[in-house]
């Protein structure tokens, strides 16, 4: 199968259940906003090293926001829900609540829910408010600039880490531009996020080494500088660069559209091949097919 | 939806006690059931028909006209449905209401929402005295639910309240938030004298200057990110013309009090 010029493999990408939270960051300013997220999802790349996923979602007009001012939200997804509420409290207590002119509210529905703001309250020492406006709980906490306000319980739901493609080309910048087009394009769908920086990642691994203990190392099969002598080579002749795009997501519907369009924009600007990683099929609960998804119609 | 409608023929010549009319009340009644509720006229036993021309049955809304200032308890202890007064009413409006709405077309008597657990209570125009308070010799007010007036209100709005959101798009009388323990009262006109009188906790909001007690300590001027969700919230509601961006980007300067208390509660007036 092809897209313009480009081989679509006929494979499929292996993804996991995850726990996710969405987190909504307004400031005085887009400045402020964008500062405090990046703050936040900062070493979120992979649950490998960093316990968790996190990246900065899309960016909200003011009149959509809880209090009018700019924001920002943020995805942030970890392997199981014992572990999402510490990480909010970690993330939003030290990254979001330093950052002058912040406030921070919940952005997702959901039947479940943790403490976040329940329990940072306790750094106002006594002197922190809570307000509950239409059903919901919010906590004034004094700090040197003012007030902090954060929401008290933030939602949580399954989500799915995972999603990928892996693409091939003729020239590094080539590939590079091709793989930032597609990075581009999934990141304007709703309900995902690419954690890896830009959406990129130059390193892909593999589970295992050859070396006790080391959990994940250089996926030697797209590797191009291995093309010689790795026994699983996946890179064609006339490859010079491989880049892969991690995708994480609220639903495979977002997952899907965002594989889709990825796939397009990195074929509309020189990849010679796209393919993606998976373990056999046998590990994750959800199995994201190009063909099906390249064949499937565009949502908005 | 379906609605009973209740039409004043007779104008009560003393207080009517209608704690009867009430969604709660009406639920799975007919109109001849409804008709034949017991409302007390001073001391007199009464049918509710006496006074009100029935029209349907019972009803998750309830449409009442007519000059009620004489008739007391409507909507008292509603936990559903819907009730529309086109006319003023009388005393102890929604008094222990725990849910459902209440909505006058007109003003209301003294005690409006008294020690309401929940539900909203909306005036179009005037209220009088004791709006959201507790009853006296009670220790607690209400402690949830809403009350808008977009008039004027009188002496002790929220007092001893515990939680909820009392709005007043006029002028307040005096002792706003006496004794109050939590919640939230925002006036955006004027406040009397010895506003916060007592009170341990909570927030007392205005958009205008106003004389402080001297056990209110003056704290800062600030922006209180806070209210920009309250104003919001009180935009919708139609009070939209009495909030201006000026407030909802504005300072406001922060009261501690009452010092004779808790001094954990607040008065936030704007800074003009």
């Amino acid at each position: 199968m092809k897209i313009h010029k480009t081989e679509i493999k006929d494979t499929f990408a292996e993804a996991f259940e995850m726990c996710g939270a969405r987190v909504i960051i307004t400031a005085d300013s887009k400045q402020w906003a964008r500062a405090a997220a990046a703050s936040m999802t900062g070493f979120a790349t992979s649950v490998i090293r960093c316990k968790l996923e996190a990246a900065v979602e899309s960016e909200i007009p003011e009149e959509d926001t809880p209090d009018g001012r700019p924001g920002i939200s943020v995805l942030l997804f970890t392997m199981s829900e014992k572990t999402i509420a510490g990480q909010l409290i970690d993330r939003i207590g030290q990254c979001v609540m330093t950052c002058p002119t912040t406030a921070c509210f919940n952005g997702l529905e959901s039947e479940k829910s943790v403490s976040v703001g329940g329990k940072l309250r306790y750094f106002g020492d006594g002197h922190q408010i809570s307000k509950v406006i239409d059903g919901i709980r919010s906590w004034r906490i004094p700090v040197m600039e003012g007030e902090f306000l954060i929401d008290d319980k933030f939602g949580i739901q399954s989500a799915i880490g995972g999603g990928n493609l892996i693409i091939f080309g003729p020239r590094k910048s080539t590939t590079l531009r091709a793989s930032v087009a597609a990075a581009n394009a999934m990141r304007e769908v709703a309900g995902v996020f690419l954690p890896f920086p830009q959406g990129l990642v130059r390193s892909g691994s593999k589970v295992g080494a050859k070396y006790k203990g080391l959990i994940a190392s250089t996926n030697d099969a797209y590797c191009p500088t291995l093309r010689a002598i790795s026994k699983n080579s996946e890179v064609p002749e006339n490859v010079e660069a491989v880049y892969e795009i991690v995708v994480d997501g609220l639903s495979e519907e977002a997952i899907k559209e965002s594989m889709r369009r990825g796939m397009r924009a990195a074929a509309e600007k020189g990849a010679t091949m796209i393919t993606a990683g998976n373990y056999g099929g046998d590990l994750g609960k959800f199995h994201f097919h190009l063909h099906e998804i390249a064949n499937g119609k565009s949502q908005k | 939806m379906s609605v009973t409608h209740l039409k004043l023929y007779t104008k009560p010549e003393v207080p009517l006690e209608a704690e009867v009319i009430s969604p709660t009340v009406f639920a799975s009644l007919s109109q001849s059931g409804i008709e034949h509720l017991n409302v007390m006229h001073g001391n007199v036993k009464c049918n509710l028909g006496d006074f009100f021309k029935v029209t349907g049955k019972g009803a998750a809304e309830i449409h009442v006209e007519g000059d009620l200032s004489s008739v007391k308890l409507i909507g008292a202890g509603m936990s559903e449905g819907k009730i529309i007064v086109d006319g003023d009413v009388g005393m102890h409006l929604g008094a222990g209401m725990s849910a459902g709405e209440i909505e006058v077309n007109g003003s209301a008597g003294d005690w409006v929402g008294p020690e309401m657990s929940g539900g909203r209570i909306t005036i179009k125009k005037n209220a009088g005295h004791m709006v959201g308070s507790a009853f006296r010799g009670q220790s607690t007010g209400i402690t949830g639910g809403e009350i808008f007036v977009h008039g004027d209100a009188k002496n002790e709005i929220g007092s001893a309240m515990r939680r909820g959101l009392i709005a007043i798009g006029g002028n307040a009388g005096d002792f706003t938030g006496v004794n109050m323990l939590a919640g939230s009262i925002i006036v955006l006109g004027e406040l009397g004298i010895r506003t916060g009188a007592g009170m341990k906790r909570g927030t007392i909001v205005s958009l205008q200057d106003a004389p402080m007690l001297p056990s209110f300590e003056y704290s800062c001027t600030y922006h209180p990110l806070f209210l920009r969700l309250y104003f919001r919230k009180l935009c919708e509601h139609g009070f939209k013309r009495k909030i201006q961006d000026k407030h909802l980007n504005g300072k406001f300067k922060r009261y501690c009090g009452d010092g004779i208390e808790l001094n954990r509660g607040e008065v936030l007036l704007f800074e003009r």
